[in-house]
């Protein structure tokens, strides 16, 4: 017997999943997170399931991990202090940034500027530079490399980003830069912005390496003691982390180039949702992650994750390649306000957090949220987390009048109109991933889960057009699923700025393969046989003179420029309603390898005959469209596959509850998932 | 007047709606807005529009009334100025100022109106402006220093329809196209904001779907009107009967005339603030004049107040009837046709400073030092080593200035959704090396909070050819405020390959550069907020590491560093005093010396001669 274990460790609790890899049978274990040491929880966790599993720790062959280890770095501000090495002249590169003041006419006189992420004080310039062609302008000052080196060593620098000015052309002078800093300072980590992202645009490219830099060092120790204890404990299997791309790598990897891995932890729900939604018969998505402070969301294409050339964690923007998710400020904590000036209801951005957290927690939260708002319209039934935790349902009505008040309007009315608000707010987020980028929502399925996905998915299924809502049995668990049924991933980029009349279809497919050696590499480091790969191949293009490209996926062997163009141009029509008679220009050239897809079936639960009747736990009011209608409850455990759910009905399980609003149903499939659907009138 | 002309006939506005509907349609044209600027920014091609963001969107409702965007609605002027039908299909260009009551204040920003119907019905319009990097004329870029009336400034295009029930109009296209140098720029760009353009309109048609037409116009007025009774409060509890006053300076014409007077004073009377520039200077015989839209000022006012309050509101048109806007025909801001208008830039900047000095008198708490220059610009045109025509249009930035909330950034910009265009970007398409990058330690002006510093560009030319320069606040200086002192001003110079420095203008056109030469760009620091000698002697030693401020420039905090860079705490506390007994209490504003004495000491302070007073023909 094989098996593979997904881990993804959340803010909360550490998610396991064992995956038995020819039946598809499953084991699960939930520990709390370990927060200054994730490790330790994730190694309890293993222990856990393998109890539960009654297996050995020798025997599961594979280990996927999502971890938000990196993210919560950025998050909590708690990366390394990063020294930094400019070329003369570009000292000041992350101070002055793109010079943008986000808020609109007069929102200079109240942003908050962020700190740069390497100090200033912690940055050197080096002379040195290149042309933009690559020529040397000015030789490299060694001993100024030196010295910086020595000098920041001194000031006590835990890891050291090189970015020089058109070090996308040639990395030369990083890499020479690079060895002399190393001879000062040892094993510290060193990142060099023409091998962590050679594009062009110093802005970017530095703050990216940067951000590499910044969350080495944590990452490294963490992975670090992780594969220790591992082997110690007699585990003989190999580690992957998931990547931003929902791809997995090595650790080497990782422990290098950790700025792939700031969106691991959405990445595993997108792969999750995706994995599950492909056995229940559904490969265009959209999914919808909410949890209490934010929701994520991404589109899914023929089962494979869009994915975008950006990755944005808090304040922090940088250019790496991620599953094209879109978070908003809107989750279960999001508190609601009235400003007294205009008396118009807003919702978010500001989340009660986890602590004190929503009114309806008894944790001495007073200030109405999300949560509250479904506490009110008795969306969430008083026992939450499976009766883990009671909801002081008072406070939350108490909370929630307050915003009755202020909008002269009934409590029930109040909280439909924050429901409605954040609901509108998560529609506009998957309108960014759907409409605008040309796609109709109502050919793709809506997944929701987190832990209050489910509760709104039916109401934004409704919004987009997009049905079947579907609901993955604990949607918990889900990312730890994608953590287990992904495959390993590389890929390989080049900025190569050429209009199509100055290169040729051959320097182009040499240029292609050649990345594609590149990004196999790291899958041929980790073992993988040649057999199953997949390799892929994109190029950035845009018309000559614009500003942003757009990517047109490619065929290394039939590539020709001509085809490209016309392909180009059919793109830039169904997202922008029109073509240019202009040149075309090639900006950047990727290869994408993955390997073997994993095969694990989805497990399958019982079925019955369609009555849902046996698991049903009562009836429970609930105030839908201005008026109380009574809803049934059931208990997911209890559900059979076949079972067809009317709405208005709630249905509650360990991490979840989920709400089939009047005029839909919702059936239970074969893997446990509810789909919901308007009924046919 | 134009004729609109509808098949069918548009639903009555809804008399009951939901409040959250209100809230619900607000968010979705603000996501609308938004969806416009990106599809513009995907699209152009002109680094002025796609990197620098040089643009402006709005949508309206059937009347015109702007319901988002943030300068204001101008369809109204255009109507009442456009002689033709109106019909399903029609989208409408126009770039001359006096045809649309200066909704675009000088040639070179390119109007899209786009009318919006919905079964038969106009529902709303769509548009958007954008500056060109070029609109033809005497210098490459088409800001002439030295024009004297709009016909100098490139091709001037009156109301036209650029579709004409869906039809490209392209012979008129070709028309304007041929008069400008970068024809490929203008029609991507052109392209890429009607693109815009017809998203929004997409929008609002799905709006008008999703909730019924009738809902949709009901909110509009809702949202209108919620603007309007927000404003009421705050202008009845902000603005005093008392006259306030404020004035500041464009520095010079260009032409060796200068500062120009604006002049303004806010004043209450019931519900209504006036803003009445009487005692501005009259128009300039060159090109500073700044034909400023009535309604653009009124919605720039309303945006400056109640930006704190709730920054989350969209800004529209529905307080309009509570602020009187009063500009002298004739003025610097109402020039007569023909007066040349393309260097409008400064006065659109300043502007903002005399609306932060206005409304701050009375709440200090909430007064911003100053920093609003203008925006900076240079162009750089010739042909390359391939014989091929290059022009860069660049805005530059500098300091923000000191703030109610915290110290003004360095380098950073003050118009909504500007950006810098990366150097690496500039160097592969442009026969330039862009050598510095940086910061001018103590250019922002020292206050509690500290002014944003400027930013010193090196650009070092690798072919032959010519530059423009257009700045301001190299004559006078960006003030301080309540202790505050006032920011570095800008200056610019050429250091030629012969070893020589040569100090240019802030204004000028048709300089020679050769190959080889570099050109230093330095923008002005931001004003300082509030008193220095208070801010934290350990963050003034810290920023002094940094290399934002000198060591001798935080002895302009009155802090005292030891060799090694830790404060001297005695030595600082005697500074202190001994600054602070000489300075006195400090004024609400700090403006650095009269004009007189500006003019005493400028040979020597900046390397060029003072402006000599400007002598008005007529007033």
């Amino acid at each position: 017997m094989a098996y593979r274990l997904g881990v993804d460790v959340g803010g909360t609790f550490t998610d396991l999943l064992l995956i038995e890899e020819e039946t598809g049978e499953t084991h699960r274990a939930k520990t709390p997170t370990t927060p200054t040491d994730p490790s330790i929880g994730v190694l309890d966790g293993i222990t856990k399931v393998c109890d539960v599993a009654g297996i050995e720790l020798a025997d599961f062959r594979h280990v996927m991990h999502g971890t938000t280890v990196a993210t919560n770095a950025v998050l909590e501000k708690k990366g390394a202090k990063v020294g930094l090495l400019t070329t003369k002249g570009y000292g000041q590169v992350l101070q002055v940034a793109r010079s943008f003041v986000p808020g609109g006419l007069a929102g200079w006189i109240v942003w908050p500027k962020p700190e740069p992420l390497a100090a200033l004080e912690l940055t050197r310039e080096i002379p040195e530079r290149l042309s933009a062609r690559g020529e040397v302008l000015t030789e490299l000052d060694e001993q100024a490399v030196r010295a910086a080196a020595e000098d920041l060593k001194a000031l006590g620098v835990e890891a050291l980003t090189i970015s020089f000015v058109n070090a996308y052309v040639d990395g030369a002078h990083e890499r020479r830069a690079g060895a002399i800093a190393a001879e000062v300072l040892g094993e510290l980590p060193i990142s060099l912005s023409s091998a962590i992202l050679p594009e062009i645009r110093e802005y970017e490219r530095t703050l990216t390496t940067v951000a590499n830099s910044y969350v080495r060092p944590t990452v490294a120790r963490y992975i670090g003691n992780l594969e220790k204890e591992l082997v110690e404990r007699g585990v003989d299997a190999r580690l992957h982390i998931l990547r931003s791309d929902g791809g997995l790598m090595g650790t080497e990897q990782a422990k290098t180039e950790p700025v792939n891995m700031l969106m691991s932890g959405p990445a595993g729900g997108v792969a999750g949702a995706t994995w599950i939604a492909r056995q229940a018969g559904y490969e265009d998505l959209l999914t919808l992650d909410m949890g209490g402070t934010s929701t994520d969301v991404a589109l899914v294409e023929a089962g494979t994750p869009r994915i975008g050339r950006e990755t944005q964690v808090g304040d922090l923007n940088v250019r790496a390649s991620s599953v094209d998710v879109r978070t908003v400020g809107a989750g279960g904590g999001s508190i609601a306000h009235v400003p007294e000036l205009t008396s118009a209801l807003r919702v978010g951005p500001e989340s009660a957090g986890a602590d004190p957290g929503p009114a309806a927690y008894g944790r001495g939260g007073e200030q109405p949220t999300v949560t509250d708002a479904n506490v009110v319209l008795g969306y969430l039934p008083a026992g939450l987390l499976g009766g883990e935790m009671g909801l002081d349902v008072d406070a939350a009505r108490a909370a929630v009048q307050t915003i009755a008040d202020a909008m002269g309007v009934s409590l029930e009315r109040a909280a439909a109109g924050i429901i409605d608000i954040v609901n509108e707010n998560m529609f506009g987020a998957l309108r960014l991933v759907s409409i605008e980028q040309g796609y109709d929502p109502r050919d793709f399925a809506l997944v929701g889960f987190g832990g209050a996905g489910p509760l709104h998915a039916n109401a934004l299924g409704s919004l987009m057009g997009s049905w079947p809502v579907i609901i993955p049995p604990s949607p918990g668990v889900l990312c730890a699923y994608g953590d287990a049924t992904t495959r390993l991933r590389n890929e390989a980029a080049r900025s190569f700025i050429r209009r199509f009349p100055h290169t040729s279809d051959e320097e182009v497919r040499d240029t292609l393969r050649s990345l594609a050696e590149e990004a196999s590499a790291a899958l041929d480091d980790e073992g993988e046989p040649q057999e199953g790969r997949t390799l892929s191949f994109q190029v950035d293009v845009r018309y000559h003179g614009q500003g942003f490209e757009v990517p047109v996926d490619v065929e290394v062997e039939e590539f020709t420029l001509a085809s490209v163009s016309e392909r180009f141009d059919a793109e830039h029509t169904r997202l922008f309603t029109f073509a240019l008679d202009a040149e075309h220009e090639l900006v950047n050239l990727r290869a994408v390898v993955q390997g073997r897809r994993t095969t694990v079936p989805a497990e399958e639960i019982e079925g019955g005959g369609g009555d849902p009747a046996h698991a049903a736990t009562g009836t429970h009011p609930i105030w839908v469209d201005g008026a109380s209608v009574g809803a049934t409850a059931y208990a997911r455990p209890q559900l059979w596959a076949d079972d067809r759910i009317t709405g208005p009905a709630i249905i509650t399980e360990m991490d979840s509850t989920t709400l089939i609003l009047p005029g839909h149903l919702g059936e239970i499939d074969r893997f446990g998932n509810i789909l919901i659907r308007p009924a046919q009138a | 007047m134009a004729r609109i002309i509808e098949t069918g006939q548009r639903p009555a506005p809804a008399t009951d709606i939901d409040v959250v509907t209100i809230d619900i349609i607000e968010n979705a044209l603000r996501n609308a807005r938004y969806e416009m600027d990106a599809v513009l920014f995907r699209t152009a091609m002109s680094p002025g529009i796609r990197e620098q963001h040089d643009e402006f969107p709005l949508i309206a409702d059937p009347q015109g009334r702007m319901v988002v965007g943030q300068f204001g609605s101008f369809i109204g002027g255009f109507l009442d100025n456009y002689h033709g039908t109106i019909e399903e299909g029609d989208v409408f260009l126009t770039s001359d100022p006096y045809s649309c009551d200066g909704a675009v204040s000088h040639a070179n920003d390119w109007l899209v109106l786009l009318p919006v119907f919905r079964e038969g019905a106009v529902i709303g319009w769509s548009a958007m402006f954008g500056h060109m990097t070029d609109v033809g004329g005497k210098v490459p870029g088409s800001l002439p220093t030295d024009a004297t009336s709009i016909f100098e400034e490139g091709v001037i295009i009156p109301p036209m329809k650029l579709y004409k029930g869906g039809e490209l109009q392209s012979e008129a296209l070709a028309l304007v196209l041929n008069q400008v140098r970068m024809k490929e720029w203008n029609r991507s760009d052109l392209n890429a904001i009607v693109a815009a353009c017809r998203t929004a309109a997409k929008r609002l048609d799905e709006l008008c779907g999703r909730f019924g037409t009738d809902v949709y116009l009901a909110v509009l007025d809702a949202l209108l009107d919620r603007n309007l009774r927000a404003m009421r409060q705050l202008i009845q509890t902000t603005i005093s009967e008392d006259k306030l006053t404020f004035t500041d300076y464009i520095d010079d014409d260009g032409r060796g005339n200068g500062p120009y007077r604006i002049h303004c004073t806010m004043w209450r009377e019931g519900e209504k603030v006036i803003l009445d520039f009487e005692g501005t200077d009259p128009q300039a015989d060159g090109s500073i004049n700044f034909y400023l839209n009535e309604n653009m000022f009124k919605m720039f006012f309303g945006i400056y107040m109640i930006m704190v309050f709730d920054p989350q509101i969209l800004w529209n048109d529905g307080f309009y009837p509570l602020v009187d806007v009063r500009i002298p025909e004739g003025s610097l801001l109402k020039p007569r046709y023909p007066a040349a208008l393309s260097c409008r830039t400064h006065g659109l900047g300043r502007i903002f400073d005399i609306l932060g000095g206005l409304l701050g008198q009375r709440q200090p708490d909430f007064l911003c030092a100053a920093g609003f220059s203008s925006s900076p610009h240079l162009m750089y045109s010739g042909y390359d080593q391939d014989d091929e025509w290059f022009q860069l249009y660049q805005i530059g930035f500098g300091g923000i200035p000191g703030r109610p909330f915290g110290d003004g950034p360095d380098g950073h910009s003050l118009w909504p959704s500007f950006t810098n265009v990366p150097n690496e970007f500039l160097e592969s398409y442009f026969p330039l090396v862009i050598e510095t990058y940086e910061t001018v330690a103590d250019s922002g002006g020292p206050g509690f909070f500290r002014g944003g510093n400027g930013v010193d560009v090196g650009y070092r030319f690798l072919e032959p050819g010519q530059i423009s320069i257009h700045d301001d606040r190299w004559f006078t200086y960006p003030w301080g405020v309540n202790g505050g002192v006032p920011g570095a001003r800008s200056t610019k110079y050429l250091l030629r390959t012969d070893g020589t420095r040569e100090v240019l203008p802030s204004k000028c056109d048709n300089v020679e550069v050769a190959a080889g030469d570099v050109l230093h760009y330095v923008t002005w620091g931001g004003g300082g907020w509030g008193d220095p000698f208070t801010r934290d002697p350990d963050l003034v030693a810290k920023e002094v590491l940094r290399g934002l401020v000198t060591v001798e420039g935080a002895r302009r905090y009155g802090v005292v560093l030891t060799d090694d860079g830790a404060v001297d705490a005695d030595a600082t506390t005697a500074l202190r005093a001994e600054l602070l007994a000489a300075r006195g209490e400090a004024g609400v504003f700090d403006f650095g010396p009269d004009i007189d004495t500006l003019r005493a000491t400028c040979q020597e302070e900046t390397g060029l001669p003072a402006p000599i007073a400007p002598v008005f023909a007529r007033s």
